[in-house]
């Protein structure tokens, strides 16, 4: 059974005995709902100091005068915020006992991504697997100690933001909402008011990260679940290299998944993040499916920071998803390398904001958006160049593909340049995947799929080969596996 | 002893459009055979059908390979059993090396018929070979294929892939078209590279100037969706002189 629904049912039999609200830390939930009752118990369950009660609790009093936005390509019922759960620890205590007991569509899945045996078990939540190896799917050689130890040695903070709030205070508290507010937009403030946990990164000056950091094993050991907080500093000179996301479909029964993420560069320092979303899409008719309203941003706060970030989502029913760069420091510079695939009924509306605040900014944004299925597919992005940004450069190339008669392509840029020195490109093109082009793969002796896979590869190229080498490969299957039966 | 490819009483029709009429053509292995025809005759037709074009429907008749029936058949799988286009108009597959999409391409068909995947240096060696021969530019490979690539390059390009391939059956749909006296002169020597005593080649053209390279053994005339008339070389250099003139009535 899945976790969080065992862990559902369970609070449904404690309702029964109308005892009201539990406060008793070792409780593993909060009852269904969203009250200042429950963000007190989130936070007492983090053991966390007052200050961040404080933070949260305003964050939730500001959700509370907010609406939900709806000015997205983007069609859903309503949510009902107090029909949900905002902390489940979903310790499945009863994982299956062998991959045997284990859905063999996603065992299926796995053997596509070539995901070994062992880690199989691991993602699958089998009981006695591992909890925290799933970095193995990097370097089966490391497992955590080794690797903690060697960040250490370099002054590398990683850790979960939880344990960052109570053992590096001073950092999280200077950084944390410095990019996103708060009060940002609706999701983002939900999430300030209700983040379970996330990662938080600190690289000291002059310090480049011995190693690329990956989210994989931390979150599937802590599986902590709807609200992600993410906090990544380079101070000044560093460099880190940050991979973000699952490339495993976790099959996860949880509707609303809202995360933030806050990148902040430094002078001369440089983060590169990458992301391959591959939550559970929803089935072939949109029933089930993730909805993820993610606010991400990256702060280049002085001169000459860098930021990349790299995206590849192929998952959740909705994604609303906008990676932005403020680039503040003169001559900081920001990149956007995104794949977007939806099928079947998926939703899509995600792209970038280039803010362009300092001199001699430079920002790219490379967007391949395919839809497939009955699917939505809508690029949305902002360049802006403010008066004193003189000499700002953008260039942008979106570029969509439509595979099949039956699905929708959209691209919304906005453009604002507020000084004439500012200099931007945008360059974009629609193209179905061409029948003639098939037939000329498939005469070669490529299966159809095969055949799919390769001219979508080909469309996709410019940003894959920005990812990190292992993402790349993985993220190179993911594209298969997710246009599967899209033609034919 | 039957021909390697055989072709009875075949009629096609495109869009309710009835192009192939009838046509029986027999091709044996070790031979090569030229399909000559007025233009609109159905000499691409011909071509698309034998190899499952998609919207080219088959109403009536039977084409084979090595008795194998073709039409039962994916694209794919015919391409696996050994049957080769060289396209008239070869596609540009942005994004996609030419080695990539040659590797694929030959791993997919050795996969389809129980082989193991070539190896990445036995393949690189096998295509530098390749290519030198047809005076290809190795790094022109590295390039996404025939992106870019001038008419006379993407000819090359499919005389490449078939060479790599080695098909049983190839079927080159007017590889002479767009190419200088040079181009056809080393396009001609990589199709007559592949002649061989288990392959059937059959080339379709509107003119006798690759036939000056590619010496044919039987010639046929296309006309009005059916084989009108059918004979050695010599008949390639009469049609050359006169026209397709005479097999209008037949074409109407």
């Amino acid at each position: 059974m899945p976790a969080v629904r065992e862990t559902a049912e369970q609070v449904l039999e404690l309702e029964r005995y109308k005892h009201g609200f539990i406060t008793e830390v070792d409780q593993e939930f909060a009852p269904k709902g969203l009250t200042e009752a429950t963000i007190r118990f989130i936070s007492a369950k983090k053991d966390e100091p007052d200050w961040m009660l404080e933070w949260r609790l305003d964050a939730f009093r500001r959700w509370q005068a907010l609406e939900e936005p709806r000015w997205a390509r983007l069609e859903y019922p309503p949510i009902d915020y107090q029909d949900a759960y905002y902390y489940a620890a979903p310790k499945a205590k009863d994982g299956p006992a062998s991959l045997d007991e284990v859905d063999p569509e996603l065992l299926a899945t796995y053997a596509k991504l070539g995901i070994p045996l062992k880690e199989q078990e691991v993602l699958a939540g089998v009981a006695g697997a591992p909890r925290y190896a799933v970095d193995a799917v990097f370097d089966s050689v490391s497992v955590v100690t080794t690797f903690k130890k060697e960040l250490a040695a370099a002054g590398v903070i990683f850790c979960p933001i939880s344990e960052a709030i109570r053992e590096h205070p001073e950092l999280v508290r200077k950084y944390l909402g410095s990019v996103v507010p708060v009060s940002d937009n609706y999701f983002a403030c939900l999430n300030s008011a209700v983040f379970s946990d996330g990662s938080f990164v600190y690289v000291p000056p002059g310090v480049r990260c011995p190693m690329e950091l990956s989210t994989y094993f931390r979150i599937n050991a802590a599986e902590s679940g709807q609200f992600e907080r993410t906090l990544i500093i380079a101070d000044k000179g560093a460099y880190v290299s940050y991979l973000e996301g699952c490339t495993a479909p976790m099959r996860d029964e949880n509707q609303l998944h809202a995360a933030v993420v806050e990148l902040v560069i430094l002078e001369d320092a440089e983060i590169k993040y990458s992301t391959v979303q591959n939550w559970y899409p929803g089935d072939a008719e949109g029933r089930g499916g993730i909805y993820n309203f993610v606010t991400k941003r990256a702060d280049c706060r002085e001169d000459r920071a860098k930021v990349s970030w790299t995206q590849v989502e192929t998952g959740s029913a909705i994604t609303w998803k906008y990676p932005s760069c403020i680039l503040r420091g003169n001559e900081s510079a920001g990149e956007f390398y995104s794949i977007a695939i939806t099928n079947n009924r998926q939703q899509a509306d995600t792209g970038t904001k280039m803010i362009h605040l300092g001199a001699n900014t430079r920002s790219r944004i490379i967007s391949k958006g395919i839809s497939a299925g009955r699917s939505t597919n809508t690029y949305r992005g902002l360049v802006s160049a403010h008066p004193k940004a003189k000499g700002a450069r953008n260039f942008t190339q979106c570029d969509s593909l439509l595979i099949g008669k039956q699905c929708g392509a959209h691209t919304t840029p906005y453009i604002e340049a507020r000084n004439a020195s500012a200099h931007f490109e945008h360059e974009a093109t629609t193209t179905r995947l061409s029948e003639d082009q098939l037939f000329y793969a498939m005469q070669r002796g490529l299966s159809q799929e095969e055949a799919v896979q390769l001219l979508v590869n080909g469309f996709v190229k410019d940003v894959l080969q920005e990812l990190p080498m292992e993402f790349a490969v993985e993220a190179q299957k993911l594209v298969a596996i997710s246009l599967e039966g899209s033609v034919g | 002893m039957t021909a390697l490819l055989s072709i009875r009483d075949l009629s096609a029709r495109v869009e309710e459009k009835e192009i192939l009429s009838g046509l029986s053509l027999d091709v044996p292995a070790g031979e090569v055979h030229a399909i000559m025809g007025p233009n609109g005759a159905g000499k691409s037709t011909l071509s698309y059908v034998l190899t499952g074009r998609p919207g080219y429907e088959v109403t009536s008749g039977t084409a084979s390979l090595a008795g194998e029936d073709l039409l039962a058949l994916e694209p794919n799988e015919r391409a696996a059993r050994g049957v080769f286009l060289s396209f008239q108009y070869p596609l540009e597959i942005p994004g996609v090396p030419a080695l990539t999409f040659l590797r694929t391409a030959l791993n997919a068909q050795r996969k389809a018929r129980g082989e193991a995947e070539i190896a990445a240096p036995d393949f690189l060696r096998l295509v530098r070979a390749k290519a030198a021969a047809l005076k290809i530019d190795f790094d022109m490979l590295k390039r996404a294929l025939n992106v870019g690539f001038s008419g006379g390059e993407k000819k090359r390009m499919e005389i490449l892939q078939m060479s790599v391939l080695e098909p049983k059956l190839a079927i080159l749909d007017e590889t002479d078209s767009g190419l200088d006296i040079d181009a056809m002169r080393i396009v001609a020597e990589g199709v007559n590279a592949l002649r061989a005593p288990d392959r059937a080649l059959l080339v379709i053209t509107h003119y006798q100037r690759l036939l000056d390279y590619v010496q044919p053994d039987r010639v046929h005339v296309l006309a009005g969706g059916r084989i009108v008339a059918s004979g050695g070389p010599e008949l390639a250099h009469q049609l050359e002189a006169e026209g397709y003139d005479r097999y209008g009535s037949l074409a109407a």
